[in-house]
């Protein structure tokens, strides 16, 4: 071949180190490599997804406050949302999935490194492309730079006629994107767990987040589908003169919402089941007991994706579907609640009598365990059509939904991301700062989003850029933009303790929790091949059974 | 309140009440099991009892939960129906709702009266209801028609005919706005519906009903807003003027609010507004005409007269 013949360079090993270690990173295929970009990438747009929040809350702290244009802020929430679900949420989730679902089962990479990496750079240039906007978004007609038709982007408003310009091709195009990106994810961590684990791990003996991760990756491919599709067709419309949407042809606007809810509501449990995950693994440790109820634990998780592909049209009680549909999605709806409790019960069943150790992984955990059942009240009373019909669409509304994306999963997030760094970086995390950010969420947190619920209920709806004076609403907004600043001060502390640890941590070993799953068996940072030998597994807690071989777990299980 | 909004009102504090127990039972139990069974210092030398399950407990907890929302939904069921399969009696008043960026175009075919952002309707006496119903529609994008003491929310979509009713029993003011976003001033889309005794709704009628009042005196600002563009939105009944792309100006001076309630309806105020509208709402359709200030004092003299 040719190739053969062309003279290279002689090495310069080690003269450009910042080149070669930037070339490894960027050239990786190594599934813990992919992991900590993807989860990296995601820390950055979450700061950025927060500037926006900020900016909103800013403008909101009192009536006909001036701070944005209306135009900045419609901007300012169609930013948020999709930056934060599809540039945060997501690849977090794929990146501890990336990260710990070879390590859990005993394999030394995903099924398919090379899509894997694919996959990453595909969700990375989504976000990029979508943040290009700001400056490449007027376009030929000068009107306006970012998206500004709201996360859920309702035809018709995102037709030529309402939306002219190219900001909502930017949004169209970089969720086409990074969808690809997620099917990809998504296929590879369905192979990866039927077909590499290790020798004796069956099915009913993976740990319960590697399960989690399995639904969670068979609702992406059943919910990005659609949304993809959906994305295929507003660009036909926008630009090859169909009318699947517009409405000014004869389209329908309706048929947009039920093929976004179709992945919007789905897309809630792909973020909520790993987060499970993390519950299931970082609970059971630090309450010193293994897991209650694995069995139904793993069923309550089916039997949530399953009814969750059939809630989607309550999104839409409002829109007119007729009584009888509007009955059946409120069953549907109220259904979920079953086995969402169950698990909340199952988790509280393997506290009970165990040895609570607040950590700050556990902290957040048991955080986590109070602000979801405040969601999932919520969430249930939401549920019932005729209230829906008030509240939906209302501030009462956002603080659900926030409850449920950062009372429940952000908080599992930061339990897990204490959890697995010591594993991921080899140091441990500062402690105290750990507590310090803990506790300065906390407040910030339910500042914020216990009393957003307020101007709900007194009729705010969602998505102004301001309101008139003497609806009682604006001491509740005061409120709730000042528990932002505690937000704010709190993942400062976090980003801060995270990068401080990195350099300065101490050593943390392989198995600084006294752990029982397979990642803590090999050491901190795993080496590339994660395990010198494969392990033989014969219980959901191999290592359990190695401390405890008076009593090993697959005698019960 | 009317009747829509008291029934979801009275289900709501049900479920409230339903979740206020559930939160109760469940809050302690963790709050128990977090307080006693913590421990100080991570590695203990023996672990405790290691439990796997219970078939018992975990059938307790899957079939309570399942009783309690078989009664809600069947509570949801029954307000759900009473509300949206309610038969439209004979004495109803029918309005047609037409939402437009960034208001509302009213509508009351029985009685050829056509107005903008203000709602007028009777007050329905229980013994003898004059329930609303409303047809809701829309000229442009989505928007949702939410006065949350009259009733719930429904959407306005375009190709999509939607219908809700009040039946208010109480005269007053009632304040809403658009539920659903609509583009740049959906903030500013805001919704006041007027109750007013039969008597007061009749004689209301009666006035809308009537085409424009004619005044010499301000023949001027009349002939300067049917040469500029200002007809090509606004239509003023018995005159040149008959756009719909804007409200209805024929009785503009009966209206409390102007710009959707985005600012009272003051001479300074529609002064300022037709000079240049964005001071109140940046992002509204209607353009700034550029007129000179003595066509500006003519034609909002003209616009005065509108009673």
């Amino acid at each position: 071949m040719a190739s053969e013949s062309i003279a290279w360079p002689a090495p310069e090993a080690a003269s450009r180190p910042l080149v070669d270690a930037l070339h490894q990173w960027v050239a990786t295929v190594d599934h813990k490599r992919l992991g900590i970009l993807y989860i990296v990438y995601a820390l950055f747009f979450l700061v950025i997804g927060g500037v926006e929040a900020l900016v909103m809350r800013i403008q909101l702290i009192r009536p006909q406050n001036d701070f944005v244009s209306p135009e900045v802020f419609n901007r300012m929430f169609t930013m948020h949302g999709t930056t934060m679900i599809f540039f945060v949420a997501m690849p977090i989730m794929f990146g501890f999935a990336n990260y710990l679902v070879p390590l859990m089962i005993g394999a030394r990479d995903m099924a398919f490194p090379r899509l894997n990496a694919f996959a990453f750079w595909m969700t990375a240039f989504g976000g990029l492309l979508l943040y290009y906007s700001f400056v490449g978004g007027d376009g030929l007609y000068g009107a306006g730079s970012a998206p500004d038709v709201g996360w859920f982007a309702y035809a018709p408003l995102t037709s030529r006629t309402f939306s002219p310009g190219h900001s909502t091709d930017f949004w169209t195009l970089s969720l086409l994107i990074s969808g690809i990106g997620s099917i990809g994810t998504a296929i590879n961590i369905i192979a990866t767990i039927v077909c590499l684990r290790c020798p004796g791990m069956d099915l009913g003996k993976m740990p319960l987040l590697v399960w989690l991760n399995l639904v969670m990756a068979g609702l992406v491919i059943l919910a990005v589908s659609p949304l993809t599709a959906a994305q295929i067709m507003l660009l036909i419309d926008r630009y090859l003169g169909a009318h699947f949407f517009d409405t000014q042809a004869g389209g329908s606007a309706v048929i947009w919402m039920h093929f976004f809810w179709v992945f919007g509501h789905p897309e809630v449990y792909v973020l909520v089941i790993p987060a499970f995950g993390f519950a299931s693994e970082i609970i059971p440790v630090f309450s010193r007991k293994a897991i209650f109820g694995y069995p139904v634990m793993v069923a309550a998780t089916i039997c949530i994706a399953f009814i969750g592909m059939s809630v989607w049209a309550h999104h839409m009680f409002t829109v007119g579907l007729g009584s009888g549909a509007n009955t059946f999605f409120v069953l549907a709806t109220m259904a979920i609640a079953v086995p969402t409790g169950i698990k909340i019960f199952n988790w509280l069943a393997t506290m009970w009598g165990g040895h609570i150790h607040f950590e700050a992984p556990m902290l957040f955990c048991v955080a986590f365990l109070f602000q979801f059942l405040i969601a999932g009240l919520t969430g249930v009373m939401l549920s019932v059509a005729p209230f829906n019909w008030q509240l939906g669409n209302s501030y009462f509304v956002v603080a659900h939904f926030h409850y449920v994306i950062v009372g429940g999963i952000l908080f599992t997030l930061f339990g897990a991301f204490y959890y697995w760094f010591p594993k991921m970086s080899g140091r441990m995390y500062n402690g105290p700062l750990a507590k310090l950010h803990f506790w300065l969420f906390l407040i910030g947190f339910h500042l914020t989003f216990d009393f957003m619920h307020v101007p709900g209920l007194l009729g705010m709806p969602r998505r102004i850029y301001t309101y008139e004076p003497g609806r009682g609403w604006d001491i509740w907004n005061l409120i709730v933009s000042i528990g932002v600043v505690f937000q704010a001060v709190g993942i400062l502390v976090f980003v801060g303790n995270l990068l401080w640890s990195l350099v300065r941590g101490k050593l943390a070993g392989s198995d600084p929790w006294d752990a029982w799953t397979l990642e803590w068996s090999t050491n901190s940072p795993p080496p590339a091949y994660n395990f010198a030998a494969i392990p033989d597994v014969k219980s959901r807690r191999p290592l359990w059974d190695l401390k405890h071989p008076e009593d090993p777990d697959w005698r019960y299980e | 309140m009317s009747t829509p909004a008291r029934s979801i009102f009275d289900l709501s504090l049900f479920v409230l009440l339903v979740s206020a127990a559930i939160f109760a039972v469940v809050f302690s139990l963790l709050s128990y099991a977090v307080l006693k069974f913590r421990k100080q210092g991570l590695h203990g030398s023996h672990e405790p009892a290691q439990v796997y399950g219970s078939t018992q407990l975990e059938l307790a907890w899957t079939v309570i939960p399942v009783l309690i929302v078989v009664v809600l939904f069947l509570a949801t069921a029954r307000v759900i129906a009473s509300i949206q399969n309610a038969v439209r009696p004979a004495s109803a008043i029918e309005v047609t709702v037409i939402g437009h960026q960034f208001w509302w175009e009213y509508r009351y075919p029985a009685f050829s009266v056509v107005t903008a952002n203000e709602l007028h309707i009777p007050v329905s006496d229980p013994a003898h209801p004059t329930p609303t119903f409303l047809t809701l529609l829309s000229a442009d994008t989505d928007h949702s028609f939410w006065v949350p003491r009259l009733a719930g929310k429904t959407d306005l979509i375009p190709n999509h005919p939607n219908s809700m009713w009040i039946d208010p029993a109480e005269p007053g003011l009632y304040l809403g706005q658009c539920a659903q976003y609509c583009g740049t001033q959906h903030a500013k889309m805001l919704l006041r519906v007027y109750v007013q005794t039969r008597a007061e709704f009749d004689r209301w009628v009666q006035e809308q009903s009537q085409p424009a009042h004619l005044d010499d005196t301000v023949s001027d600002g009349r002939r300067i807003f049917e040469r500029t563009a200002c007809v090509n939105c606004h239509a003023v009944a018995g005159t040149a003027a008959i756009g719909r792309f804007g409200p209805d100006l024929t009785h503009l001076m009966s209206r409390y609010t102007i710009a959707s309630g985005a600012a009272s309806n003051t001479p300074e105020n529609l002064r300022r507004w037709v000079k240049d509208p964005s001071i109140f709402k940046p992002g509204s359709k209607m353009p700034a005409m550029g007129l000179t200030d003595p066509d500006l004092t003519a034609v909002t003299a003209y616009l005065e007269t509108l009673r």
